[in-house]
């Protein structure tokens, strides 16, 4: 009926209730305020409110809700990290991803798939087996397996010896999981709304005030707006808020780019994570092949898209599944990462009272979005860095005490 | 395909050249703070704008200077060591 559809579409009445409540008037202060929109800063307001009963709470977002990096992310779940600090934090965000529709009361599309990141050299290998046995120990589904295996998991791949880089094994991790992006920042802020929470779009910080040490509130583009307490929560431009608010970071702005193939009829299951080739690709609940490849080889705040990237992606892309031969790529996008020395994030506590930080998520943060937002609730509301927070202090660098993820970050960088 | 002026081989694809991060001072390490030392190490201005980098142009090993704004990617310059050292005397380093 595109008719129907048309006049529905240019009169003014709606079935069913707004999506989002309209938002208040921004206020003069609030308990709390959240810089960013992001996933991770909606989670953080959500948690705030349901486990802490904090719901004077502003969430400021320069743009629109969720069109950072977790509108842009290839959505790869998984806890089959390197260090037992890390599997530990990944298995907390696996655990809630699980209950997390049912609790948001939103389809997220999370769908189980199995993982392979797949070793073409003796060294990945031993990384993989490493990774394996650090996963067993505490309690994460996570095997090394070799072609015969690889063979049943994921017939479409090309086990061939005879091409450049042969697969040897794999890391398999049957957990390993995708969701629909947009739903996870749409639920979060929907439910958070719900509790008191305001969302503040076209809101940007600018800057970040501050007396004796601690935070009294930030600037913004609609004017200054008190706070008892400030989190930011802005992925890429995690450096420009700490330098507002006066303390430095170890991250490096640099672009992720990534791109979708037509839709096809559903043919590969699981996730396929290809260090050595710089591939991470699945295909998603639309039929699309969702792919991604390493970050951009310098810094740069900007999300433009290049053709060397979507060359050397397309060429290894063929290497594992040359049925794709003649599929063409549809849509093309950038993000941009906040990368960290360890490929590790920075959260808790900051050199400012009062002042919390979530950043460092580079290209690894959607999948850490649910747990992110009830721990940082939890520092935000305790003013303490949980224990499970602990190893991603920012004070962690000066300590040089360095949790090193960069052997189980999907690509080399 | 973007295009890098190499002050001794001319104009390149870029994917010939790798970045070695921005121009800092490296701090004395016989008499540097461990705190100065590790900022050096692992801190980054991370700057929307204008800054000073490291290149390399690989297949000649030739190391230079260029200026380039990180939020256009315009490569606004690049120059010779002898040049950059020569600008920052100057007090020509923004
Ligand atoms: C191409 C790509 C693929 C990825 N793939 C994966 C993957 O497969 N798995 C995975 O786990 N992770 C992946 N990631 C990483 C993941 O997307 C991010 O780490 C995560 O989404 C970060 O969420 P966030 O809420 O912290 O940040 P964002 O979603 O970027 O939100 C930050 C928000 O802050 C706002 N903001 C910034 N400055 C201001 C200001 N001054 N005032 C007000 N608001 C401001 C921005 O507009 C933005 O909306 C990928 C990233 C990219 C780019």
């Amino acid at each position: 009926m595109p008719w129907n559809l048309l006049k529905y579409g240019l009169s003014r009445k709606r079935h069913g209730p707004a999506y989002f409540p309209p938002q208040p008037e921004l206020k003069p202060a609030y308990d709390v305020v959240i810089i960013g929109a992001g996933g991770h800063g909606l989670a953080a307001a959500y948690y705030l409110a349901r486990d802490w009963g904090i719901n004077n709470i502003a969430v400021l977002e320069k743009g629109y809700l969720g069109g950072g990096n977790t509108a842009r992310n290839t959505t790869i779940i998984r806890a089959n990290y390197l260090t037992p600090e890390g599997v530990a934090f990944y298995k907390e965000s696996v655990e809630l991803w699980r209950e997390l529709d049912r609790e948001l009361d939103i389809n997220l599309m999370y769908s189980e798939r199995g993982h392979l990141t797949l070793a073409h050299s003796d060294g990945a290998i031993r990384t993989a087996r490493w990774r394996a046995e650090v996963n067993k120990h505490l309690g994460v589904d996570s095997q090394l397996v070799f072609p015969d295996d690889i063979a049943r998991i994921c017939p479409q791949l090309n086990l061939s010896p005879s091409v450049r880089y042969p697969i040897l094994g794999a890391l398999y991790h049957p957990p390993g999981a995708i969701a629909r992006h947009d739903a996870v920042a749409w639920g979060y802020g929907r439910e958070a709304c719900r509790q008191g929470v305001e969302i503040h779009q076209l809101t940007e910080v600018e800057d970040v005030l501050t007396a004796g040490g601690h935070v009294t509130g930030v600037k913004t583009n609609r004017g200054v707006i008190h706070a008892g307490k400030v989190l930011q929560a802005v992925a890429a431009s995690s450096t420009l808020l700490a330098d507002m608010a006066g303390f430095r970071l170890p991250i490096q702005t640099v672009p992720l780019q990534a791109c979708v193939t037509e839709p096809l009829k559903p043919i590969l299951d699981p996730i396929i994570v290809s260090g050595s080739l710089h591939v991470y690709l699945s295909q998603s609940a639309r039929g699309e092949f969702v792919m991604g490849g390493s970050t951009d080889p310098y810094a740069l705040y900007s999300t433009r898209t290049s053709l060397d990237f979507k060359e050397g992606l397309a060429a290894h892309v063929l290497e594992l599944l040359p049925m794709l031969a003649e599929v063409p790529i549809m849509r093309e996008w950038a993000g941009m990462a906040d990368m960290t020395p360890d490929f590790s994030p920075v959260m808790g506590r900051t050199p400012v009272e009062n002042y919390y930080i979530d950043a460092g998520w580079g290209t690894w943060g959607f999948k850490a979005t649910p747990v992110c937002g009830k721990r940082m609730a939890e520092c935000v509301a305790s003013d303490t860095q949980p224990d499970l927070l602990h190893p991603f202090r920012l004070s962690r660098i000066d300590e040089l005490d360095f949790v090193g993820e960069r052997g189980a970050a999907s690509v080399g960088h | 395909m973007k295009i890098m002026n190499c002050p001794l081989n001319g104009p390149r694809n870029i994917t010939e050249f790798i970045c070695g991060g921005e121009v800092r001072e490296m701090p004395d390490p016989a008499t540097s703070s461990d705190g100065a030392w590790v900022d050096y190490l692992f801190m980054e201005n991370n700057k929307a704008g204008v800054i000073y980098e490291w290149w390399c142009h690989v297949p000649t090993t030739y190391w230079f200077v260029a200026r380039r704004d990180t939020r256009t990617e315009e490569i606004i310059e690049t120059l010779t060591v002898a040049d950059f050292s020569g600008a920052a005397a100057t007090g020509g380093q923004s």
